[in-house]
């Protein structure tokens, strides 16, 4: 009976045992899988710890303008005129966002509602930076295949799963542009870099859709129009260039830019704006160049050739410097706008344009960033150059053309180390595989030399080498070995560090604070949204609220009023306005709030709980916007000896703008510190220095249990008699 | 001297090039001429928009972005075809030319739409 049964049995197993090449099959596909899930997970910390909301300021928006177009569809949506912000001057909101992250997102949505699952718009907005984070390891292990092999576009996805520097903007709640748009660029990347390299017309429209795509999401696009023909120019001057590369820039190039015009936002800009004319400059110099090559081709005198290639430069070249000079000149074609040109002139903006210098995100970064969001990569990257150096071919060109300018973009702007992560992320993936391949190549032919010894060995010269060989073999082996266990640990090392980065640093959501309490517990400050939900229940529909810009999205979208001004910041002027009157005495201020309709004044205070993004340690640039606009405000009335101060000897027209007395009314008689007088502000660190603060006409409406949000009301005028 | 010198190298140049190109098989002229139908449409409507002014735009735009589109890919589709690119030999020509169908395809629509 055993007999009978264990027969099939051996030959059950045999049958279950795959040959190499389905082995392999089965390995790759089960190490995607399970970093697509890695990656979806390592992102959940945040709605673990909290709950599934939106994060920061700018996804606020995202998720009030998507709302409406659940709500409203889609030919509203386009065509959306917003009166709820910016009042009074409203705003087109169909033709001034990139409408990708939205689309997408109530795609998904409906889509989910169609299989029957009633999941809330909220939680599609959540989830939707995660997914495309996941989908964007899939497009980087194509990647990685399509520039070197298999392993390392294995090695690229695991590494791009759980890197720091894509995290940061990627996690669940940060529902914003660039989580859909690191996936498009890189997509995008993908699908030219396989069209130069097979040349096909159907690959090309892939690009050229991809490209749409990321125009329709980010504003980052600027990069891919201005490195592809970057790209293609290197190819034309190192003599690399082929009739593949001919059919893939040229038809997605005119495609691309075709699509990417029906973008409201964007709009003419690729034929008008200086930014774009890099891609046309090449188009053009590619008719010109192909041209004479097939002239040449034809041509069998070279001579002949010679001549006509002289008139047919100098032609092209005058036209092309008579345009491009008629262009500029005219205005037709305008130069480089400041948000684009700080990239090239890191000091223009702190000169000329406060608000973009002002914003956080918009700082050079620091080496400490680097490392924080890179590890290991960061010395990976340089080697894994070095490996493409020594094999090269289009696709490898374009990947380190790709990864040297985004790495100098990265070093100009911290916000920017996300585009650069992509390219850091296969470049160091190179490095790993070539490496890791190398040195069990090693391991391996040890066993090869051993087993070729022993069945040969006749004549002494070989004997000789072989002897030769087997002396050094060991000490190869051992030293593959210990190498290979060195990078298994320094890999080690870099999981652990992300997962520790995303956990500490990256999973806040901004809008709800966590502090630990005296007895280590965890406490929770709630206050944003309880002020903005007093708002939304307790104001009048149709009062105007005026706050510094960072909160107007959080304020329209969560407390459902009208603002002054908010995070679009699209006119200088009226934010100038807003940052005067919060600097001006309340007597000055009070005119300026009269004439804007304001109802409630929101202002950020951190004294009690030390929180130190605050409104008064940004009034700063409060001052240098109004002042930049309106030369009655001059930022040295507010400093002592250049010092910014809020004590007792802060200068007085500190200790009596608007902005002191609404963060620190009644702060006077708050006792915040054990051992410290009443008034101590905990995130300055000092004892405030106007204690008896009288308002006139504002009255406080709503102060948060910790105090970090206030809200006033303004008084109507007195009447006559 | 320079002169005369100079108008026999036009000459023999314009004749070489002639020569040269009478050479090439019959499908690649018909894709030629079609090129250069479209540069010449394309050609129209910039000296009407010279005359008129540009005010839709978009309309101008469109209208010259489909005739240089159509003659950017019929210029690929040359590439594609002929027999002298070895880059290209493995291709079959209706694979080619399908892709040159679906290009035009959505190069139109994208047109259509952006017409206003």
């Amino acid at each position: 009976m055993t007999t009978v049964t264990n027969m099939p049995l051996s030959d059950l197993l045999k049958s279950f045992k795959l040959k190499t090449k389905q082995q392999e099959l089965l390995i790759r596909v089960s190490i995607l899988c399970l970093v697509y899930i890695l990656a979806f997970i390592t992102r959940l910390f945040s709605v673990l710890r909290y709950e599934s909301m939106i994060h920061e300021f700018d996804p606020y928006f995202n998720y009030r303008t998507t709302l409406y177009l659940t709500q409203n569809g889609f030919y509203d949506f386009w065509n959306w005129f917003d009166y709820e912000s910016w009042y009074p001057l409203g705003r087109i909101v169909g033709g001034t966002l990139y409408p990708g992250l939205m689309v997408t997102a109530v795609l998904i949505y409906r889509i989910l509602h169609f299989l029957r699952f009633a999941v809330h718009i909220r939680e599609v907005c959540v989830l939707t930076a995660p997914f495309f984070a996941s989908n964007t390891t899939l497009v980087a292990y194509f990647f990685g295949k399509e520039i070197w092999d298999t392993g390392a576009g294995l090695v690229a996805a695991i590494l791009i799963a759980i890197c720091p520097g894509y995290i940061s903007r990627s996690v669940a709640g940060s529902y914003d542009n660039e989580g859909v748009a690191i996936f498009a660029l890189l997509f995008t990347f993908y699908l030219f870099v396989k069209a130069v390299n097979t040349g096909s017309l159907a690959w090309s429209l892939a690009s050229a859709f991809g490209y749409f795509y990321m125009v329709s999401a980010w504003g980052g696009y600027v990069f891919i129009i201005n490195l592809i023909p970057l790209y293609v120019l290197v190819l034309l001057i190192t003599g690399r260039y082929s009739m593949r590369l001919y059919v893939a820039y040229n038809c997605m190039y005119v495609l691309g830019m075709l699509l990417a015009m029906q973008i409201r936002f964007v709009g003419f800009q690729h034929v008008q704006s200086g930014e774009h004319m890099a891609a046309m400059g090449v188009f053009f110099l590619m008719q010109v160049f192909y041209f004479l090559d097939w002239v040449k081709h034809m041509l069998s005198d070279t001579k002949l050739f010679q001549a006509f290639l002289r008139i047919t430069v100098t032609c092209a070249v005058v036209v092309g410097t008579i345009a491009l000079g008629l262009g500029m000149l005219s205005g037709y074609i305008s130069p480089w706008t400041g948000r684009f040109y700080s990239l090239l002139d890191p000091t223009y903006a702190k000169d000329h344009i406060p608000i973009i210098a002002s914003v956080s995100e918009h700082q050079p970064t620091a080496w400490s960033s680097f490392m924080f969001d890179y590890h290991i990569l960061l010395f990976l990257f340089p080697a894994g150059l070095y490996f493409c150096f020594k094999r090269l071919s289009d696709a490898t060109i374009f990947i380190v053309m790709y990864g040297l300018t985004s790495m100098y973009f990265a070093g100009v702007m911290v916000r920017l180390i996300l585009v650069a992560t992509p390219a850091v992320c296969l470049i160091s993936a190179i490095a790993v595989s070539a490496t890791v391949k190398n040195l069990t190549v090693l391991l391996r032919s040890k066993n090869k030399g051993v087993l070729t010894g022993s069945t040969k060995g006749s004549s002494s010269s070989r004997a000789s080498s072989k002897a030769l060989l087997d002396q050094s073999q060991p000490f190869q082996k051992n030293g593959a070995i210990a190498l290979l266990f060195g990078a298994f640990y320094l890999l080690s090392k870099y999981a652990t560090h992300c997962t520790w980065v995303t956990s500490e640093a990256y999973s806040s959501p901004s809008i709800v604070l966590a502090a630990r309490g005296a007895h280590g517990n965890r406490v929770i400050f709630d206050d944003y949204r309880e002020a903005y939900f007093w708002l939304r229940q307790n104001t009048p529909v149709d009062a105007k609220v005026m706050s510094w810009w960072d909160y107007g999205y959080q304020i329209t979208a969560m407390g459902n009023r009208t603002v002054i001004v908010d995070n679009n910041t699209w006119n200088n002027t009226h934010i100038a306005t807003v940052g005067r009157a919060l600097s001006s005495y309340e007597d000055e201020a009070i005119e300026i709030m009269r004439s804007l309709d304001v109802d409630y004044v929101l202002v950020v205070f951190g004294g009690v709980t030390g929180y130190s993004s605050d409104d008064i340690n940004k009034f700063l640039w409060m001052v240098r916007i109004g002042g930049g606009v309106f030369p009655v405000i001059k930022e040295p009335d507010y400093l002592v000896n250049g010092e910014y101060r809020v004590d007792k000897g802060a200068a007085p027209k500190m200790l009596n703008c608007l902005m002191y007395k609404l963060c620190y009314y009644r702060f006077g008689e708050m006792l915040t510190e054990y051992g410290k007088p009443p008034g101590y502000d905990r995130a300055r660190g000092v004892e405030i220095g106007n204690k008896d603060i009288k308002l006139e006409h504002l009255e406080e409406a709503f102060t948060t249990s910790n105090w970090i949000v206030r809200i006033y009301k303004v008084k109507p005028p007195n009447n006559r008699w | 001297m320079g002169r005369t010198s100079s108008k026999e190298d036009a000459g023999a140049l314009f004749h070489s090039l002639r020569s040269a190109y009478a050479a090439t098989p019959v499908n690649l002229k018909i894709i030629d001429l079609y090129v250069g139908f479209a540069i010449f449409t394309a050609l129209i409507q910039v000296v009407y928009m010279a005359i008129v002014g540009s005010f839709p735009f978009n309309s101008f735009l469109s209208g010259v972005l489909s005739c240089f589109g159509t003659a950017v890919l019929a210029v690929c589709l040359r590439i594609q075809v002929n027999k002298e690119n070895k880059e290209f030999k493995d291709l079959p020509p209706e694979r080619a030319f399908a892709d040159f169908v679906l290009c035009n395809l959505v190069l139109h629509l994208v047109i259509m739409n952006f017409l206003g």
